[in-house]
């Protein structure tokens, strides 16, 4: 079986990335600005105004503690809806046949929506720490080599998940319910702005199936060196997911699913 | 010309397409398009034109068959079989939010070709098809035919040895279509094999060597164009007569209409000559002022061969 050369596909691999980073670079306002004004809101509210009232959470002041929640639902949201809103326009405006007809391989076309979304993710994430130093100039990162090793790993993981979503959407209606239905509720309870500590026995064990629990605390643990879970089990589940995302992922595109007729 | 008709550009076996809703699209055709040809595939709406052209461009899943571009499997050495392959869609399928010349840019780099090479060629290729002017402009800001020619750049900027166009010239003015025309011309004669399919008959008839129809999913016609346009039996002639008649007259031999008091409409089978049609009516006194074909000949077959 003859293929096309390695740097051929390399060349593809950077042109899809980097029209990709291209994207979202043009429409910042749409992308980049709006998490730094909303997590600026949720620091003057929770962090400033509200937070000396809470006092401290694990030993942590208020604000403090929010950080790697905030930059964490920040990532997800924007890794998410990066890959689901371009991989849905590219299926709406029909320019995924650019795609399907060129010689690039199915690997690359999800390797390249995937590397958009996580430089969306982790730049959003760079943006939102430095907005957390205007309220907590203080803020020192205790492991910065897990720090971004979470933060890398949960941009990819929400990246091929807003892949999936796009895969199977048909309408703008269906890459915006898995988002306000089911990502926003499981982030807001998954310990960003709480430690599930402070819940009952029964509140806590629930909270335990929640995914996002361990995302959220794995960050919480690179940044701030503390958190309610496992980080190794956290880190194999992560790491599963990924593979088994993946794995979907590209047997959708093998079998042409939502893209093929 | 050059042209190496020995070698196929295109060659599909027996090729099958069943919707997920049960249509059959395509009912096992076999086809074979000669390297450096220019050859029309016609059909009506729903024939299966698209289908064929999906399948070889990886778009639609085939249900069985093979499809080989210069020899190349579409199953087996699929990414090299792509790279030769340049196809224009019946649709708009580029963003309509970037630039003209990001979108041909982006698109020499999906099929390998780094930046610093593919500037040059994209400036010649926006520049031979008029869409220089208009690089920096968002392409949803272009005219209908501008949208087309940008299309076209797309399908040739990695520089395909076999070009499909689907109906390429829909919704175009007619000087933008004999444009184009003379632009496919242009790269047939340079050695690019095409495949059109068109709704213009005369199109087809312009500018192709070999003509397929296919309809209900079957090829019924695969042939040489002056083959098919030899069957041709009878030709319609409209006469533009000086004086006004009440009737039709009659003429042995010719089956003649009044289309209205000044116009006669008739059609003269190859055996019978028009000579004698003119010198019949002068002699019954009916002076033509000027004559011209009543339609296209290829529509004529057309119609013909698809009510089969």
């Amino acid at each position: 079986m003859k293929d096309i050369s390695n740097r051929t596909i390399l060349i593809t691999l950077w042109t899809l990335t980097s029209k990709e980073i291209r994207r979202f670079m043009r429409i910042w306002i749409q992308t980049l600005v709006p998490p730094a004004v909303t997590m600026s809101l949720y620091f003057v509210i929770f962090g400033s105004l509200i937070g000396p009232r809470i006092g401290e959470m694990d030993g942590f002041d208020y604000v403090q503690f929010m950080i790697p929640g905030l930059i964490m639902m920040s990532v997800i949201t924007n890794s998410y809806a990066n890959v689901v809103s371009s991989f849905y326009g590219v299926k709406f405006q029909k320019s995924i046949e650019e795609l399907l007809i060129s010689p690039m391989p199915h690997w690359v076309i999800l390797l390249g929506f995937i590397l958009g979304g996580v430089s969306r993710g982790v730049l959003v994430g760079i943006i939102v720490f430095c907005v957390s130093l205007i309220f907590y100039p203080e803020f020192e990162i205790a492991n910065l080599g897990l720090t971004l090793l979470v933060l890398v790993l949960t941009a990819i993981l929400f990246s091929l998940m807003g892949f999936i979503n796009a895969v199977f959407a048909d309408s703008f209606d269906d890459i915006s319910v898995i988002p306000t239905f089911v990502l926003t509720p499981l982030i807001y309870l998954g310990g960003v702005f709480y430690s599930i500590n402070i819940l009952p026995e029964l509140w806590r064990q629930v909270s335990m199936a929640n995914p996002m629990l361990y995302v959220v605390n794995t960050f919480r643990e690179g940044m701030l060196g503390i958190s309610d879970v496992s980080i190794s089990f956290s880190l194999t589940m992560i790491s599963i997911f990924i593979f088994v995302f993946t794995s979907l992922s590209l047997y959708l595109l093998h079998k042409g699913i939502g893209i093929r007729e | 010309m050059r042209t190496k008709l020995d070698n196929f550009a295109l060659e599909i076996s027996d090729l099958n397409k069943v919707y997920s809703g049960g249509t059959q699209a395509l009912k096992g055709i076999s086809l074979k398009v000669k390297e450096g040809d220019f050859y029309a595939l016609l059909g009506p709406n729903g024939a299966g034109k698209s289908t064929t052209i999906g399948i070889i461009g990886t778009l639609v899943t085939k249900t069985s068959g093979t499809v080989k571009i210069f020899n190349h499997d579409i199953d087996q050495n699929v990414s090299i079989a792509k790279s030769i392959l340049g196809v224009v869609s019946q649709e708009l399928n580029f963003s309509q939010f970037e630039k003209v010349i990001d979108i041909v840019t982006t698109q020499a780099g999906f099929y390998g070709i780094p930046k610093f090479v593919a500037k040059p060629k994209v400036e010649i290729m926006l520049k031979r098809l008029g869409l220089w002017d208009k690089r920096d402009d968002q392409a949803r800001t272009l005219s209908g035919g501008y949208k087309r020619r940008l299309m076209i750049a797309k399908a040739l900027i990695h520089e395909p040895k076999l070009l499909i166009l689907d109906e390429p010239t829909a919704g175009v003015d007619i000087e933008l279509r004999r444009e184009m025309w003379d632009f496919l011309k242009e790269i047939n004669n340079n050695g690019t094999t095409i495949i059109l399919t068109t709704h213009y008959l005369e199109e087809a008839e312009q500018l192709c060597r070999n003509i397929g129809i296919i309809d209900h999913g079957e090829i019924v016609v695969d042939t040489s164009m002056k083959d098919l346009l030899r069957k041709l039996d009878v030709q319609g002639f409209v006469l533009d007569l000086e004086e006004p008649l009440k009737e039709a007259p009659n003429i042995n031999g010719f089956e003649i209409r009044l289309e209205d008091p000044l116009t006669l409409v008739t059609a003269v089978s190859k055996k019978s000559s028009i000579n004698n049609l003119f010198s019949e009516l002068n002699n019954i006194g009916i002076n033509v002022k000027s004559m011209r074909n009543e339609s296209n000949r290829l529509e004529e077959l057309f119609i013909e061969m698809i009510k089969k």
